[in-house]
C-alpha cells in the first residue's frame, strides 16, 4: 500500500524507457503467447502465420493421450514429494544450524547449497554413480530423491534467514510459561517460519516440477513431463498437443505461485514494524 | 525464614570463561532481591540458571527446596519478564497475556477473562485486541510483566526491564513495581546495572563482579557499610585509599572508601585528618559539583560539595592548591580481598 502511494507520487519515467520496459516485457513473454495461440490453431504440421482457424480439438487429442498424462502425473507426484522432503529436512537443518557456532558449520553450509551451485549434470552424474553403486535402478524415488537434493538448499535458504530474524528470546518467553517443545514450535515458532516455509515451498515446487538435467540421470525409463516435452522435439506431427500441454502446465503453475504471492503478501511489513 | 531460591557454589563456565564462579547465595521467599553489576559480571547468568535456561557447570541450586538442575524452564514455578520483553509478535496482546494458560489447556473463555484481568491489573484494559507492534515501549513493558504474572508465579524474574525506557517512565515503573511485589507478596529477582534502581527498589542487593558477588547486604549497607573497593566504587562512587595512603594518614595499613560528600575543603590550617591536594577539574551535577583532587603520589579523590546552599562554603577554583579533611569516622576499612 505504502509502496502504491509513493510510486504514485514520483514524476513518470521518459518515454523512451517505458518503451524499453515494455519492450522488455514483450520480448520475455511473447513466445508463450504463441505457444498459447497455437494451442488452437487448426493447422497440425507447422507453425504459419497467420493461424488457419480456431479449434478446442487438440486438447481432447491431449488429454487422451496415456503418456500426455502419465507425465504430468508423475511430474506432479514427484515435485509434491520433493517438496515435502525439502521442507521438512531444510526446516530441520535450518533450525538445527542457526543458532549453533561449532567447527565445522560453514562446510556443513557450503555442503547443503553445493547441488544447486553445481551444474545440473555433474549433481545428475554424481547421483547416478551413487544408485549404480548401492545397485538401485533407476525409478521413482529415485528422482525424487535427486529433486530433493536441490529443493532443500531454496527451503533452508529461506528458513535460516527468517530464524535469524526471530529473537531467541521467543522461544524462551514461551518455555517460561509453561510450553514444551512441542507447544512452543506449534504456537511460537511455525507461524514465525511459515511464510518463510510456504515462499521456500513453493519455489522447490517449481524448480521440481521443470527440472530436466539431473531427472535425465535419474528417472531411467520413467518420464517426467520436461522429459516428456523434450522428446516431442523430435516428432513434428504432435508439436499442436505439445502447444497444448505447455499451456495446460503454464495454467496449472500458475495457481500455486499466486497463490504463495497472496498469502505471503503483507507478512513482511508486520515481521519488520515490530523491530 | 523458607528459602525461594538457593545458590550453593554453583559456577557456570562457556569454556575458559567462568561466567558466574563458585556463587553461594540465599533468597527469601517474598524478598525484593536485585542482582547489580556491570555488564559481565555474571547476573544475567544467574538470573537463567533459576529460569532454567541455563545449567550449572558445577553446584547445586534449589528453588522452594527442591533441587533445580536438569528441570526444564516450562517445568519451574517461576516466570521472566525478558529485557526485551520478548512478546509473541504474531498474537494479541490478549492472546500474549493468556500464553501461559493457554498452553496449561484452561479452557478459552476463563483464561481471557483472566488476560483481562491482568491487563486491567497493569492498567492496560482496553488494549487487549492490539499487536504488540501497536504498542509504546512502556506499555510493551506492562504486559510482558502481566504475561509473566498470569500463571501466578511464586517467583518472578526480572532482566533489566527498564532499560530500554526513559528516565521519567522509569522511575514511574520503578515504583510500581516495588508496589506490585508488595500487593503480590511474590519473591521479585531484579537484574541490572543501574546502581540507583537497585538501591531504591530491593530489601537486598547482591554486587555482581567478574562472575562472584562482592557483597550482598541491605540498601543501606552497601551505601554506608561497602566491604570491597569494587563495592565501594561501583555503589557508592566513593573514593577509595589505598593501604598505604591510608597508612600515613592514620598508622593503619588497610584500604579504606571515603564518600565524595564526606569530604570538605579546609580554607586554612585545622586540626584532625588533613591532606593537601590540587584541584584538577570541576563538574557540575546540579544539586552537587563533583571537584577533582589530585593528593601526594598522584591518587585523585573525588569531592562533592552541594550547590546553592544559603551558607557560603569555601568553593576553590581548578588549580588551585587546597587542603581535604574528613572525619575519622567517614573512612570505611575495606577487605584485602577485592
Amino acid at each position: 500500500m505504502r509502496s502504491d502511494t509513493a510510486s504514485g507520487m514520483q514524476p513518470a519515467a521518459p518515454l523512451w524507457l517505458r518503451g524499453l520496459a515494455w519492450g522488455g516485457l514483450l520480448f520475455l513473454h511473447f513466445p508463450l503467447v504463441v505457444v498459447c495461440l497455437y494451442a488452437f490453431n487448426t493447422e497440425a504440421s507447422a507453425f504459419s502465420f497467420p493461424l488457419q482457424g480456431f479449434t478446442l480439438h487438440w486438447f481432447e487429442a491431449a488429454l487422451a493421450r496415456e503418456d500426455v498424462l502419465q507425465a504430468i502425473w508423475l511430474s506432479l507426484k514427484v515435485a509434491s514429494g520433493a517438496t515435502l522432503l525439502a521442507l521438512l529436512l531444510g526446516g530441520l537443518a535450518a533450525a538445527a544450524l542457526y543458532r549453533r557456532n561449532f567447527l565445522g558449520r560453514d562446510a556443513i553450509t557450503v555442503m547443503l547449497s553445493l547441488p544447486i551451485a553445481l551444474p545440473g549434470i555433474v549433481t545428475g552424474i554424481a547421483l547416478l554413480s551413487t544408485f549404480k553403486l548401492a545397485e538401485v535402478d533407476p525409478n521413482f524415488w529415485t528422482i525424487l530423491i535427486g529433486h530433493a537434493t536441490f529443493c532443500m538448499v531454496v527451503v533452508y535458504n529461506n528458513v535460516i534467514a527468517r530464524f535469524r530474524r526471530m529473537p531467541y528470546s521467543l522461544v524462551e518467553a514461551s518455555m517460561d510459561l509453561g510450553a514444551d517443545s512441542l507447544q512452543t514450535f506449534r504456537h511460537v515458532v511455525l507461524p514465525q517460519i511459515a511464510t518463510a516455509l510456504l515462499a521456500g515451498g513453493v519455489l522447490a515446487f517449481a524448480l521440481s516440477f521443470d527440472e530436466i538435467i539431473v531427472t535425465t540421470f535419474t528417472a531411467g525409463h520413467e518420464k517426467t513431463l520436461p522429459i516428456w516435452l523434450l522428446n516431442q522435439l523430435g516428432r513434428p506431427r504432435d508439436v499442436p498437443i505439445t502447444n497444448v500441454v505447455a499451456m495446460l502446465v503454464m495454467l496449472l503453475t500458475m495457481g500455486p505461485i499466486l497463490l504463495a504471492w497472496k498469502l505471503t503478501q503483507g507478512t513482511e511489513a508486520v515481521a519488520g514494524s515490530g523491530k | 525464614m523458607t528459602l525461594a531460591v538457593e545458590f550453593s557454589q554453583i559456577s557456570r563456565h562457556y569454556d575458559a570463561v567462568r561466567a558466574v564462579d563458585n556463587v553461594s547465595l540465599a533468597i527469601a521467599d517474598g524478598e525484593f532481591f536485585s542482582m547489580l553489576g556491570p555488564s559481565g559480571s555474571g547476573k544475567t547468568t544467574c538470573l537463567r540458571l533459576i529460569a532454567g535456561f541455563e545449567q550449572p557447570s558445577a553446584g547445586s541450586l534449589r528453588i522452594h527446596g527442591q533441587e533445580a538442575a536438569g528441570v526444564p524452564p516450562y517445568l519451574r514455578d517461576v516466570n521472566t519478564v525478558f529485557q526485551d520483553y520478548a512478546l509473541f509478535p504474531h498474537m494479541s496482546v490478549l492472546d500474549n497475556v493468556a500464553y501461559g494458560l493457554m498452553v496449561k489447556g484452561v479452557a478459552k473463555s476463563t483464561r481471557l477473562a483472566r488476560a483481562e484481568q491482568m491487563l486491567a491489573m497493569v492498567k492496560l484494559a482496553d488494549y487487549g485486541m492490539r499487536k504488540p507492534a501497536a504498542l509504546s515501549g512502556g506499555q510493551r513493558q506492562r504486559v510482558a510483566l502481566a504475561r509473566a504474572l498470569i500463571n501466578q508465579p511464586r517467583v518472578l524474574l526480572l532482566d533489566e526491564p527498564l532499560g530500554a525506557l526513559d528516565l521519567k517512565l522509569r522511575e514511574a515503573m520503578q515504583s510500581e513495581l516495588k508496589a506490585l511485589q508488595k500487593q503480590l507478596g511474590i519473591t521479585f529477582i531484579y537484574v541490572t546495572h543501574d546502581q540507583g534502581e537497585a538501591l531504591s527498589m530491593s530489601d537486598r542487593v547482591a554486587v555482581f563482579n567478574k562472575g562472584r558477588i562482592e557483597q550482598v547486604d541491605s540498601p543501606q549497607q552497601l551505601y554506608t557499610q561497602p566491604r570491597t573497593a569494587f563495592v565501594a566504587d561501583f555503589v557508592g562512587g566513593a573514593n577509595v585509599l589505598p593501604a598505604a595512603l591510608a597508612e600515613t594518614l592514620t598508622g593503619r595499613a588497610q584500604a579504606c572508601a571515603i564518600r565524595p560528600e564526606q569530604i570538605y575543603f579546609l580554607s586554612e590550617h585545622g586540626a584532625g585528618l588533613q591532606l593537601p591536594g590540587q584541584v584538577l577539574d570541576i563538574q557540575y551535577h546540579g544539586a552537587v559539583s563533583r571537584f577533582e583532587v589530585e593528593v601526594a603520589g598522584g591518587q585523585r579523590l573525588a569531592v562533592a560539595v552541594p550547590n546553592g546552599q544559603t551558607l557560603a562554603q569555601y568553593r576553590p577554583e581548578p588549580g588551585s592548591a587546597v587542603r581535604l579533611a574528613w572525619a575519622p569516622e567517614a573512612m570505611v576499612w575495606l577487605s584485602e580481598q577485592g
